[in-house]
């Protein structure tokens, strides 16, 4: 590329204004990197391996508790192909501080219903094995340096054990990863048997259902059948699927997500004139340089891309800059300690702020490079 | 050198050229039926008062400019219906420039400033730099290749110019005023440069001038006035 020798000179031509410009950029797109994160944290879990289960909760509320009962009466419904509960425990471990979802439930049905909770076969074996036995995510698992064959204590105001302590104690018998990047790797499952036997009060009832459907196409009339049969039973039950599910918790900071994307806009626009701004102004000062070029026999083409490559370098060298600035600081994870366990910025955004940035440099370099173009030889000369 | 024009032919033949500036809606009328037939190997000096139309004239002789009116025939070619992409590469392969203010590239040293020109030709780097060398071995000026525009003087700046103008070997050398900017001496040291690259290397030039010492230096004088060339000054 023997014409980069002279783009690359014609961006030191003003030092301060180009770092400045530069550092604008680089700005804009570690900000897009972390709105990308906070995105990827708040719709990440939705929508995937999800769209053939159905949640059930309860049709007041989602901390309203349903009968275990309920689980063979679903399962008999046409288009359930399989159902397994949960119930929310609510516990931290040591600190408050290290809060993160713990989960009682039925191991073989829950591993059927979930495959992509990735366990070891023998560590699946284990734990059907072992009463107190439980599974902890990958994340939590090195977050608190737990290994298995250890025991952890986990305190919860929510459950009271049958001798009245708030104190449960599991064997950590695996540690399980996820078959998707998002996949929630931080909590812990624990035997729902154990617990239930354990537990001193509301014995037999769970917080929600899982189902699988036999046809994901169908989803919408299984629920309507399923809410149908306990219907004026003591607990009725609402129906969704999985992702509106996840998306419920969402749409508390679906705001959010519309604001901070106008804020991106907001921002990539401002950049837009301050780049294109420094663009025009820099390609105004050397009218007469430019006149030079196309004497010398440069063409009107050699021109137009001669200021294109300018505003695309300077805006790629920006954007790489931000977008691995980004990367590097949102590699550490989770930054809130537990609400947005699946932090970080994915590499299908990281390409779209690559296209962007070059975008970005045809759309402030267009302008300039088409006024350097037109500029007539003789007339640009005069104003030397 | 070829010459790109048979023997019997001027190199540089202007006829009946009129060139017509609106400026709103005033018409300036700077060139009126002009003639002027230049011979390869010639150095012509284009005198004329300030304000006569010799920068435009010497625009469209280089291809910079179109005339309003009138043929005009340089190194073989017909420029006054050259499309425009067609007129930037006769440019480049056949006329170097040389300005009042030498025009260089205050962002790219000496060297990368004579190299411009090269960049529009299909050498490689390293025969880019051996043309280069040899360019800045001609005006003097081979310690100074790697200094900037703003770090030498106006005179080494006006011989980097000329470095410029002819590293491609251009079959014609226009200059507008290439001493105007000058004190004397300096302004000797070019006009021996040109007399030497016009003796010594056959480049035909052709230079505006204000000043008689320089146009002594020419084989010939032409004077502008009123739109016309004559061959005397007009008093
Ligand atoms: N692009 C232009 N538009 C309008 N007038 C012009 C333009 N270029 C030159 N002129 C006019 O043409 C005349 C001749 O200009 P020029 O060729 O630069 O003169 P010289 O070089 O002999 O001093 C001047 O009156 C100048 O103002
Ligand atoms: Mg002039």
């Amino acid at each position: 590329m023997k014409y980069f020798h002279l783009v690359w000179s014609n961006l030191g031509r003003h030092r301060l204004r180009t770092t400045l410009t530069l550092l604008s950029i680089v700005v804009a797109f570690i900000l897009f990197g972390f709105l990308s994160a906070i995105k990827q944290a708040l719709v990440g879990g939705i929508s995937v391996d999800g769209n053939d289960r159905l949640i059930v909760r309860h049709k007041v509320s989602i901390i309203q508790v349903l009968p275990a009962s309920y689980e063979p009466r679903m399962e008999a419904i046409p288009g359930v192909a399989a159902a397994t509960h949960f119930t929310w425990f609510g516990g931290v471990y040591q600190d408050p501080k290290n809060f993160f979802m713990q989960c009682p439930v039925v191991p073989e049905e829950f591993l059927e219903l979930y495959p992509e909770i990735l366990l070891p076969e023998e560590e699946k074996k284990a734990w059907l094995a072992t009463r107190t036995g439980a599974i902890v995510g990958r994340k939590s698992a090195e977050k608190f340096g737990w290994k298995i064959g250890q025991r952890v204590p986990i305190q919860t105001p929510v459950w009271v054990k049958s001798d009245g302590n708030h104190v449960w104690e599991f064997d950590i018998v695996g540690i399980f990863d996820g078959k998707n990047k998002n996949t929630d790797t931080t909590p812990l499952y624990f035997r729902y048997d154990y617990f239930d036997e354990a537990r001193r009060n509301v014995k037999g009832q769970v917080g929600w259902y899982g189902l699988r459907v036999q046809d994901p196409t169908r989803a919408a009339e299984v629920a309507a059948l399923v809410d149908a049969e306990f219907q004026n039973s003591p607990a009725e039950t609402k129906t969704e699927p999985e992702g509106a599910f996840v998306q419920a918790f969402a749409n508390q900071i679906g705001n959010i997500v519309m604001i901070t994307a106008g804020i991106l806009g907001a921002v990539f626009f401002t950049i837009l004139l301050v780049t294109g701004n420094t663009m025009s102004q820099s390609v105004r000062e050397r009218t007469g340089e430019l006149g030079v070029l196309k004497a010398l026999g440069f063409t009107n083409g050699h021109v137009l891309a001669l200021v294109l490559l300018e505003s695309c370098l300077l805006s790629v060298i920006g954007g790489l800059l931000g977008l691995g600035l980004a990367r590097l600081m949102t590699s550490g994870g989770d930054p809130t300690g537990g609400m947005l366990p699946l932090f970080f910025f994915p590499t299908r955004d990281l390409l779209v702020g690559v296209v962007l940035a070059v975008a970005l440099g045809f759309a402030t370099g267009i302008f300039p490079a088409l006024q350097a173009m037109r500029l007539r030889v003789a007339d640009s000369l005069r104003r030397m | 050198m070829n010459s790109p024009v048979a023997s019997n032919e001027s190199l540089v033949s202007v006829e009946n050229v009129e060139k017509v500036f609106r400026r709103g809606s005033e018409e300036i009328h700077v060139l009126r039926n002009l003639d002027l037939q230049v011979a390869q190997g010639e150095f012509l000096a284009l005198m004329g008062p300030s304000g006569s139309g010799k920068s435009t004239l010497l625009n469209l002789i280089g291809g910079l400019d179109r005339p309003s009116r009138g043929t005009l025939r340089v190194a073989g070619e017909d420029l006054h219906d050259l499309p425009d992409r067609k007129m930037a590469e006769w440019r480049a392969r056949h006329v170097g420039f040389v300005f009042q203010l030498y025009n260089l590239m205050p962002v790219l040293n000496a060297e990368r400033n004579v190299e411009l020109p090269l960049l529009l030709t299909h050498l490689n780097r390293a025969e880019r730099r051996q043309h280069v060398a040899a360019a800045l071995d001609v005006v003097a000026l081979s310690h100074r290749a790697k200094h900037y525009p703003r770090t030498l003087s106006g005179g080494e700046q006006q011989r980097v110019g000329i470095a410029r103008a002819i590293v491609t070997d251009p079959t014609l050398l226009l200059c507008d005023e290439p001493t105007g900017d000058l004190d004397r001496k300096s302004g000797d040291e070019i006009l021996n440069l040109l007399q030497a690259l016009n003796r010594e290397h056959g480049k035909t030039i052709i230079m505006v001038t204000h000043d008689p010492h320089a146009s002594a230096r020419a084989s010939r004088t032409v004077y502008l006035n009123k739109g016309q060339l004559s061959t005397e000054p007009v008093i």
